[in-house]
């Protein structure tokens, strides 16, 4: 805890306008990253998880309007740094993104190889910080950063076990299974030696065996290459298995931080708790949570899970409880299930 | 078991292969999207089909509902051969059994009240009265646990969650034997999700339905199904009472499924996992076993002898040539 974080979100606050009045999305959310960690993001659609991870990269929608808070990344401040810099600097380059869907990241018309040196000639680590361009079309791919770049590609690809690496950088991208394009993906993730990775439900579209795959080989990577990982998943299964911490959300609001273990072991926030036990279990009937998600453009007051909480006190409803917990245990409810600080040793 | 007692779906030999044509319209090669799928399915069960994407498990559920046609093989209905139907019977047996999509709530039209798009199964398909209908469509609404007032609304007036009621409903109205689910709770959160189930369960009950529950979400089949078969390249390569598979998988590739679902609290898939590679080419798979490009356990005999589902059990088979020397255990 001595080493500051490398990702520090407080009370972010933005929303959309859209015909119907304006969505309030994210509702003061508290992040905190530390170095090398893996950070599991979790929440049902709609939460905001997916919102917050564009918001870390700036790359919302046109509607969207950021109210307020801070975005703190290894000691810049993301949301007050000049567009061009943070272009240039951190977004593709020490941010990178993993997506969620492998079959529409790729241009099906151009070549693998084409794409991922693309992505090199602007982003690579080699790069001058000085090295300006006249515009896309005129500006030269110097032929020794190319060659070095290409090599290191070329490693990357044989580190995330794709067969043959030089014959699948001539290859479209429909030549491509869906598990070897997520690979390909988190290689060109991995290629700009970034800090930290977004990964935004990076399992979700392939199958049971290939995910198990993928999130072997993404763990593997992080820890190798020391990297911070961001990942946005609505399966617990899959934060289970690869991250040290997890957030979860509810409705726009971070609800309850936790270490992996502590988190499906001793679950604070009612929210946490009922969103395990709908968990499909052998050993015990299923259990819903009653009621539905709020709408976002007239959410209730305080806290957002109220409406549907059955520990819920008048003060719930017009207040939202403040983050209380010890250590790396922070649950934010009135009437949290059990005491944080008993299990945060 | 009733299993002497005669079966509600009998299916022998189903296959369907999908033509690949190049660019002149010639055909190339053939996709073996299903090839030889038999199984029966007893009155009042829930039979799980699961496998991953291109197994064939949502052709099989597309052939059983009619909606693509088989090339070879044999589909009973409670003893009636409904293979190949023309289309007035094939309306005929709509009532009995019914298709259900992965959102059946995206299923209504937007531009009819809730009521109607419950009114017009009956309509098409019985011979009640206008009163008799509203009387039968009111009940079902309340079945799916949707307040009367609901019928003078439309899909867009109501939530998701609530279409999907009415999706279900509508099916329902017809009191059908066979419900086939197509993946009903792919892409739901789990909340939702665990609520979709609770309904679909009480509906089991209150309705006598009969159930094949087509999915990818091994830990759902396993709450919701009391047999379940795994498919693997267009073929059940083993079909088991649930507890008994999960117990004691024969297959090699059913216990690489097993031990790919992660387990919260247990141990993390991440470290034990070990099934290399990717599933075959439909339209090029090996000689033999289908799984052999991946089996830990793949010798000479599977490249050589395709594999039939042969029992292991008074009611497990499995489809492999060291099903019995395999001993069980997803976690072994």
């Amino acid at each position: 805890m001595i080493a500051e974080p490398l990702l520090e979100i407080g009370d972010l606050r933005l929303g959309f306008r859209t015909e119907l009045g304006f969505a309030r999305v994210l509702d003061g959310v508290n992040l905190t990253v530390g170095r090398g960690r893996i950070m599991g993001l979790v929440g049902e659609s709609g939460c905001g998880k997916t919102t917050l991870a564009r918001a870390i990269l700036a790359v919302l929608a046109p509607n969207a309007r950021i109210e307020g808070g801070t975005v703190r990344f290894d000691g810049m401040d993301l949301l007050g740094l000049p567009r061009a810099r943070f272009e240039h600097e951190v977004k593709g380059r020490r941010i990178t993104f993993v997506p969620q869907d492998p079959y529409g990241a790729f241009n099906p018309l151009f070549r693998v190889g084409d794409q991922i040196m693309e992505l090199m000639k602007w982003k690579s680590p080699r790069r001058e910080p000085g090295e300006r361009g006249l515009g896309p079309l005129l500006t030269r791919y110097p032929s020794a950063r190319r060659k070095a770049d290409r090599d290191a590609v070329l490693a990357l690809l044989d580190e995330v076990q794709i067969p043959d690496p030089t014959r699948a950088l001539t290859k479209l991208p429909g030549e491509f299974s869906g598990g070897q394009r997520q690979r390909l993906l988190i290689a060109m993730a991995l290629m700009t030696k970034p800090d930290l990775i977004i990964a935004d439900e990076p399992t979700t579209a392939l199958d049971v065996t290939i995910q198990a795959q993928i999130l072997k080989l993404l763990k593997r990577l992080a820890r190798q290459h020391g990297v911070t990982i961001l990942l946005t998943t609505h399966d617990l299964g899959t934060a289970y298995e690869i991250c040290d911490e997890i957030t979860v959300m509810y409705a726009g609001q971070d609800v309850e931080t936790a270490p992996v273990a502590t988190f499906f072991k001793h679950p604070c926030h009612p929210y946490t708790a009922r969103l395990l036990e709908s968990l499909p279990d052998p050993n015990r009937e299923i259990r819903e949570i009653g009621g539905e998600v709020p709408s976002l453009l007239a959410p209730p007051q305080g806290c957002r899970f109220h409406p549907r909480c059955e520990r819920a006190t008048p003060e719930c409803t017009t207040d939202r409880p403040p983050a209380s917990g010890s250590g790396p245990h922070i649950v934010r409810c009135y009437h949290p299930l059990t005491v944080a600080t008993q299990v945060s040793s | 078991m009733n299993s002497d007692a005669q079966p509600l779906l009998r299916v022998e030999g189903l296959r369907r292969y999908f033509p690949v044509r190049n660019a002149f319209g010639v055909q190339t090669r053939t996709i073996k999207a299903l090839d030889d799928v038999s199984f029966d399915l007893r009155p009042g069960e829930t039979l799980g089909i699961v496998g991953e994407s291109g197994c064939g498990k949502t052709t099989l559920g597309k052939l059983l509902a009619g909606i693509h046609t088989s090339d070879a093989g044999r589909i009973a209905l409670e003893g009636t051969d409904i293979t190949a139907l023309d289309d007035a019977a094939r309306r005929a047996i709509a009532p009995r059994l019914q298709y259900i999509h992965q959102d059946p709530g995206n299923a209504l039209d937007p531009r009819w009240t809730i009521g109607r798009s419950l009114d017009e199964p009956l309509a098409t398909h019985s011979t009640m009265t206008r009163s008799e209908r509203r009387a039968s469509v009111r009940k079902t609404l309340a079945s799916v646990g949707l307040p009367e007032t609901h019928l003078e609304l439309y899909p867009h007036e109501i939530s998701g969650g609530q279409q999907r009621r009415v999706g279900l409903a509508r099916i329902l109205t017809l009191h059908p034997r066979l419900v086939i689910l197509d993946e009903p709770t792919s892409g739901l959160d789990i909340s939702v999700q665990a609520t979709v189930l609770k309904l679909l369960r009480a509906l089991q009950t209150e309705f006598q339905l009969t159930y094949l529950f087509i999915s990818h979400d091994l830990s759902v089949v396993q709450i919701m199904c009391d047999r379940i078969a795994v498919m693997y390249l267009g073929r059940i390569v083993e079909i088991a009472p649930t507890k008994e598979l999960f117990a004691t998988p024969r297959h090699p590739y059913t216990r690489s499924l097993l031990s790919a679902i992660p387990q919260i609290g247990g141990r993390r898939v991440t470290d034990t996992f070990t099934l290399e590679g990717e599933p075959a080419d439909a339209s090029n798979l090996p000689s033999g076993c289908r799984f052999r490009s991946r089996c830990p356990k793949a010798a000479a005999v599977c490249a050589e002898r395709d594999p039939i589902l042969e029992p292991v059990g008074s009611t497990h088979q499995a489809a492999c040539h060291f099903a019995d020397t395999a001993q069980g255990g997803a976690n072994a």
